[in-house]
């Protein structure tokens, strides 16, 4: 066509899905707006997480009010490491992650220290509702920093790999790992240079991998080969994120899941508007994975019967 | 799955409904689709000088009817001292001045706008005038008959008759019998009317006044109008042809006088006229006056309401831009309808001095915005702290551009400052989060749209279709209901996902 831009037709015949369609066909549908709180606001996703027995990183505590600010010395006090995160960030703003502490001093994860007073303003940033949707009044939730299994090791700089897994009404359709780099800042944000990893849904392993929306082989600064990543107890992570459409109520989901080494795969969010990035990591449109599940109609089926159909129709080769 | 035909439905009602409304309002009351048709509109002022004889005094001026061409808009009349009536006499407009007492040099003036019109309103023409056959003395009466004779010879109608009697005066020597009514009636104007009642043909003197642009002091030219039948051509006695219709303004169209003055001497009537080239709309506002319950529209308001509404009935046009923008294209704007604000504000300021000042404003709230940040401020405190910022610097930039010579700076208080302040907040928090690039990303395409809203918004076709024609807006929230459900790519996903679809 005009050289920068693919064909409109050609999209469509791959099963790309776009962002009109996402909203307006699939969260619009598929998300009552009336459950958006519970996956906006990461206190009650973990209440209900809770509840469902899904596991979620241990809760340390909780500031509601700017005359509280003041426990957070409190609360991390003998603390090796935690996560300091607003309810109803968005986007993954306004997460302040330590992992080391030495002698009373803090240290992100990139070197740089943080300062009890950098932690109390953090913290009256979260309240006064910054890093909210719409500015809205927050609560800062502090919660135990996740022991990452050694399995990603070499995978990521800096910042944490987690797994996205989309489930649409039940069904885990696609899975992607967000693996940091120097370009992207030690953020999993695939616009911001981390590199994407598509993971196939029924063996758990990397089938494709792109930065900048190119492909890519190797970890841009580890060097690791991509293609040797697989992501452990990938059953039980899976069934896991089936188990959140029965949580949360919501048929179009994002769930983020990262493993812990001790505890196995963990839920750390939900997301209701979970975006497209994960089709380019795949090289595989969402289209008609989501268009084969809305032909099931609405047959009831446990989560269990739910993963052995996506392993069964979902399971790609490895193309990396 | 639910059917979408009701919604089809509604937007085709919405659709066709607006486009109902908008074609009522321009075949029956006339508004003109474009705003580029404009109107000649002539303004043209009669001043009426004369000696008083400090007696009662009473002036009735001749004053200009519709009539093929024109169309009398307004007139108006200033004379201080004077009482002032409109009035209708033998079925032709005058304009009648009285004072109980007067003395000295007078002057009066009649001031008549007047459209160049092509469909005027011609019910109060002056009618077809009686044929009054003079009576002649002789030697005229025979010299008269024998020069009706000859002419008749030579004419088939009242208006070829008309020409040939003309030529007879026209010639270089006039006839005998020519020669000799022309010494009987000093004005030839009034011997030609009366040669052609003579001849059983309907006829008047009339005053024309030549149109052009500037002209000052300018007399009323005599014409005579021939009949025939309903139809009548003007000649110009001093030519001898018919005369050139062209600006030309019958003032006064009765067998009456120009002025008619009791109680004064020494009149005189001149008119000086100028050319204005005003919106066709202003030439149909008397149509728009009338208070039918059909004529809905903002002209029925207050001058005042009328101006504010002008703004708020372009905001669905700025609205329609950004939901274009941002789902067919895909831009990134920072607030979702911010740019509409932000193209709202460069109307007031004209688009260079408005971008200017937004980029300066904003980039220097974000290098004092950073300090801020590094105070440790409640939100609601620092973003306060930012509007009073932004305040200041306003004041600031107004004052050094005041000084500096540049009247064009002070335009600056346009902005919302509240807007401007968000903006700052929104796009400091973008820059320590996400970076430069995203900063410039997001506020690149907030100014991109805001920038193709304003030039939508300031479309002198697009500002004339809002303000006259309420039913566009039921087309623009047709519009937007239907992009609301439009599902496809955007056009930045075509360029996002080129590397999928290639493979």
């Amino acid at each position: 066509m005009f050289g920068l831009l693919a064909s409109p037709f050609k999209l469509k015949a791959k099963g790309i899905m776009g962002m009109n369609k996402r909203n307006g066909h699939y969260i619009g549908r598929y998300n009552k707006r009336s459950l958006y709180p519970l996956v906006d606001n990461k206190l009650k996703t973990k209440i209900i997480a809770e509840d469902a027995k899904v596991t979620v990183p241990a809760l340390i505590g909780v500031i509601s009010s700017q005359a509280e600010v003041g426990k957070v010395a409190e609360l991390i006090k003998g603390r090796s490491g935690f996560v300091i995160k607003p309810a109803k960030g968005s986007g993954g703003k306004g997460i302040l992650v330590i992992t080391k502490v030495e002698h009373d001093r803090y240290y992100k994860p990139n070197g740089a220290e943080e300062t009890h007073e950098d932690f109390e303003r953090h913290v009256s940033n979260i309240l006064a509702g910054l890093f909210s949707l719409g500015g809205a009044q927050d609560v800062a939730v502090i919660e135990a920093l996740i022991e990452f299994d050694t399995a990603f090791d070499g995978f990521s700089y800096e910042g944490v790999p987690d797994v996205r897994v989309i489930v649409f009404k039940g069904f885990p359709v696609m899975a992607m790992m967000r693996l940091s780099t120097t370009d992207s800042d030690g953020k999993a944000n695939l616009h911001q240079g981390a590199v994407g990893v598509g993971i196939d849904i029924g063996s758990g392993k990397a089938l494709h991998a792109v930065q900048f929306g190119d492909p890519v082989t190797h970890h841009p600064d580890t060097n690791r080969a991509l293609n040797e990543l697989v992501v452990p107890q990938w059953d039980v992570l899976i069934r896991l994120a089936a188990s959140c459409y029965e949580m949360s109520g919501l048929g179009y989901l994002g769930t983020d899941m990262v493993l812990d080494r001790d505890k196995g795969p963990m839920l750390l969010e939900l997301n209701a508007r979970p975006g497209l990035a994960i089709q380019v990591a795949n090289g595989a449109g969402l289209l008609p994975r989501l268009q084969l599940v809305e032909s099931l109609g609405n047959k009831k089926m446990t989560p269990e019967q739910r993963v052995e159909f996506a392993i069964k129709h979902f399971s790609q080769t490895p193309t990396i | 799955m639910t059917s979408r035909a009701p919604f089809y439905i509604l937007v085709a009602i919405l659709f066709v409904t607006g486009l109902a409304l908008t074609i009522q309002r321009h075949l029956s009351y006339e508004v003109p689709l474009t705003p580029g048709v404009k109107r000649t509109v002539w303004s043209v002022d009669a001043k009426v000088e004369f000696f008083a004889n400090g007696d009662k005094v009473k002036a009735s001026l001749a004053t200009p009817m519709s009539q093929p061409g024109f169309t009398v808009l307004h007139q108006n009349a200033a004379s201080p001292g004077y009482g002032l009536n409109f009035i209708q006499q033998d079925a032709t407009p005058r304009a009648e001045w009285s004072i109980r007492e007067a003395s000295g040099n007078q002057e009066l003036f009649y001031k008549v706008q007047l459209l160049e019109d092509d469909n005027a309103d011609l019910s109060g023409l002056a009618s077809i005038p009686e044929i009054e056959v003079p009576e002649w003395t002789e030697p005229y009466g025979t010299a008269a008959h024998q020069l009706t004779i000859d002419v008749t010879k030579r004419s088939a109608d009242a208006f070829s008759y008309t020409r040939e009697l003309l030529k007879e005066f026209n010639k270089k020597e006039l006839s005998q019998n020519a020669e000799l009514l022309v010494n009987s009636e000093p004005d030839t104007s009034q011997l030609i009317v009366k040669l052609l009642n003579s001849a059983d043909i309907s006829a008047r003197v009339v005053g024309g006044l030549r149109l052009e642009d500037g002209r000052r002091r300018q007399p009323l030219n005599a014409f005579v109008q021939v009949y025939e039948g309903d139809k009548w051509l003007l000649f110009d006695v001093k030519t001898g042809k018919e005369a050139n219709r062209e600006n030309l303004l019958l003032w006064e169209q009765s067998d009456s006088s120009l002025l008619d003055l009791q109680g004064g001497s020494d009149s005189l009537v001149t008119f000086s006229m100028i050319k204005q080239e005003q919106p066709a709309l202003m030439a149909v506002k008397e149509k728009l006056n009338s208070q039918d319950l059909l004529n809905f529209s903002i002209q029925s308001l207050p001058i005042e309401e009328q101006a504010l509404f002008k703004g708020i009935l372009l905001i669905p046009f700025g609205v329609l831009v950004v939901v274009l923008m941002r789902v067919l294209v895909g831009l990134k704007t920072s607030g979702t309808f911010m740019p509409v604000l932000i193209a709202m504000a460069f109307i007031q300021t004209s688009l260079v001095t408005g971008l200017v000042g937004f980029i300066i404003v904003v980039g220097t709230g974000l290098v004092i915005r950073s300090y801020l940040s590094r105070l440790n401020l409640l939100l609601v405190s620092r973003i306060s702290a930012v509007i009073i910022m932004v305040i200041l610097m306003i004041g600031l930039f107004s004052v050094v551009s005041y000084k500096v010579g540049l009247s064009e700076g002070l335009k600056i208080t346009f902005f919302p400052m509240i807007i401007l302040s968000w903006t700052i907040e929104r796009m400091s928090v973008l820059w320590e989060e996400e970076g430069a690039k995203e900063v410039v990303r997001q506020g690149g395409g907030s100014l991109l749209v805001a920038i193709l809203a304003y030039l939508a918004m300031n479309n002198d076709y697009v500002r004339h279709i809002t303000f006259n024609f309420l039913g566009v807006q039921l087309i623009i929230m047709s519009l937007v209901l239907l992009l609301g459900s439009y599902t496809g790519y955007r056009l930045l996903e075509l360029y996002r996902f080129k590397s999928m679809a290639e493979k």
